[in-house]
């Protein structure tokens, strides 16, 4: 019995082992590329075992101006998310403390329709009004994917609030308004990382609206890197370093904050 | 007499700017996509649009590349969801008991979902790459024979499938997880006075009270596998041989690379059409389903 029983925990552990390997394995590749010459991407001999060499990350910094592009992903990133939370906060409480479901369908609808429906408009409109390459552009664009996503997270976060909590703001003298901002507000702190966090890493991620909507001055990490591969030669070893440095501040956000973010995608996957 | 008003409008003062947002940002270019999809026009500004009635959706039900596009969308959308629910299922299983290290395995599972999508298909063009990557090492390895992988017209859109099972899987995984989670114990302790196995167990106890999450974990990622752009664009545009071109990749290039506008926007209200009467009828099965135990 107790050798059966080992020989479970025997494979149980090496089937984990196995699926915990082929989910990291990109990432593992793609850190030990980015310390390697050409050369050595090229030699089977290499695999693990190389002298590594920081020079692709020096020459993401200086021939190809990275830092340019993590400013650019920062300002859009930052700003749809702050704009989506201005607007997103109080629609989300009006929808969960006021039971305006049909509403809420809206929300639902604009997670269903592809971007790229948006997009002809979008693109012909912002040429019109010379939009095109701003950060107005891309922040509006970047907008629609985290806004529905925020009044989705908050709404069922209010509605989990007690009534009470409103009801004791009420008697002391605020009215509706200063209830939400001064009751409400400071202690919706989970539900609003959560949704900021999720808003930012989908903006950080976005490449469809980026690539139609950003130019030379505006251009985030995505695009910078996807251009990347236009040279004759792909140059793997820094493209595997410009890969490392867009997913680095994810997995540290992912990381440093997975309660939240399991959370709120799974927010997103209970209610959907 | 002013702040009464206030307090009294407030919730549609909360609403409205969201509203406006939305309407301005989604229903305004539906309407607008709607209604170029009757025209014909290239973005130019001495010529304007051409008004050509149904002609740009004949011209795409009438064309096989279009048809080819449906059909990729579709298998990929199917291959890809059925997949990543048997394997999240069964990950979640194997990993339904307590273990040392449980939350490790989790936060690994985190990863692929979050990372940039467009620095995955970047780094899986290097894996699949046929002389450098290491797909082909795996496969010489273990003595079989290297294969194409993105460069073959056959292989491409399997290829494609795996990415993004490998990218979405973790996230089926981790909702059944959670739902196995909320399920009682006493089925459990009933079967095992029955004597029931393992597997018993699991079809006749685990499967059914875990259907309503899976059927929602699926129908999740049918609406955005059906979307699925960035890893096909960032690793093979479509091709080769427009052999991993889906409807999301054909729209664009029409749009955005041959500027056939009219053309484009017929195409994107067809696959607007999939997507939605897709959706509709996972909600409907859904209901039904559900409706069994009721």
């Amino acid at each position: 019995m107790t050798k059966r029983k080992r020989t479970a925990a025997l494979i149980f552990g090496l089937l984990t082992a196995l699926v915990l390997l082929a989910f990291a394995f990109p990432f593992i590749w793609m850190l030990l590329a980015s310390f390697k010459t050409q050369s050595q991407i090229m030699s089977e001999g290499q695999l693990l075992f190389f002298k590594p060499t920081t020079h692709n990350y020096t020459s993401v910094f200086k021939e190809y101006d990275f830092l340019k592009y993590i400013v650019n992903s920062l300002i859009i990133g930052l700003g749809s998310t702050l704009l989506a939370l201005l607007l997103g906060l109080p629609a989300a409480y009006a929808i969960a403390r006021h039971h305006m479901h049909k509403l809420s369908l809206v929300i639902l609808v604009a997670r269903i329709i592809p971007g790229i429906t948006f997009l002809i408009p979008w693109f012909i409109l912002f040429s019109k009004i010379h939009l095109v390459d701003t950060y107005t552009a891309l922040i509006l664009s970047h907008m629609l994917v985290g806004l529905p996503f925020i009044i989705w997270i908050m709404i069922s976060f209010f509605e989990a609030l007690p009534k009470e909590i409103e009801e004791a703001g009420l008697i002391d003298g605020c009215n509706h308004h200063q209830v939400f901002l001064r009751v409400i507000m400071p202690i919706s702190g989970p539900g609003v990382i959560t949704a900021s966090l999720l808003s930012f890493i989908f903006s950080w991620n976005n490449f469809m609206f980026s690539i139609i909507l950003a130019g030379d001055k505006t251009k985030p990490l995505p695009v910078a890197v996807f251009n990347f591969m236009s040279y004759s030669e792909i140059n793997w070893g820094a493209l595997m370093a410009a890969a490392c440095i867009i997913t680095l501040p994810v997995l540290i956000i992912a990381l440093l904050a997975q309660r939240y973010v399991v959370s709120g995608l799974a927010a997103g996957a209970v209610k959907g | 007499m002013y702040t009464s008003w206030f307090d009294r409008n407030l919730k549609w003062i909360y609403v409205l700017p969201a509203v406006i947002f939305v309407l301005v940002m989604m229903l305004f270019p539906i309407l607008y996509t709607v209604r170029i999809s009757f025209f014909e026009w290239s973005m130019s500004a001495i010529t304007p649009p051409k008004w050509v009635g149904f002609d740009n959706y004949k011209t795409l039900l009438t064309q096989e590349r279009f048809w080819k596009a449906t059909g990729h969308t579709i298998s990929f959308t199917l291959v890809a969801m059925v997949l990543e629910v048997i394997l999240g299922v069964a990950i979640a299983m194997l990993l339904s008991r307590q273990f040392r290290g449980k939350n490790f395995v989790k936060t690994v599972f985190l990863l692929p979902m979050v990372a940039t999508p467009v620095a995955m298909g970047l780094v899986w063009l290097l894996i699949y790459e046929p002389t450098i990557g290491a797909a082909n090492m795996l496969l010489k390895s273990m003595g079989l024979k290297p294969l194409l992988w993105l460069a073959s017209p056959n292989q491409a859109l399997s290829s494609l499938i795996i990415v993004d099972v490998w990218q979405w899987t973790p996230m089926i995984a981790l909702i059944v997880m959670a739902g196995l989670a909320t399920i009682p114990s006493e089925p459990y302790e009933a079967a095992d006075v029955d004597g029931a196995g393992r597997w018993r167990k699991f079809v006749s106890i685990t499967l059914p009270l875990l259907k309503p999450t899976i059927l929602v974990a699926a129908m999740l990622r049918l609406i955005d596998v059906l979307k699925t752009f960035d890893i096909i664009y960032a690793t093979t545009q479509g091709g080769p041989n427009l052999s991993t071109e889906t409807l999301n990749i054909y729209g664009y290039v029409l749009g955005f690379q041959y500027f056939k506008l009219g053309t484009a926007s017929s195409l994107l209200v067809l696959f607007f059409g999939l997507v939605m009467g897709l959706t509709l009828f996972m909600i409907w099965m859904r209901k039904r389903m559900e409706g069994q135990y009721d």
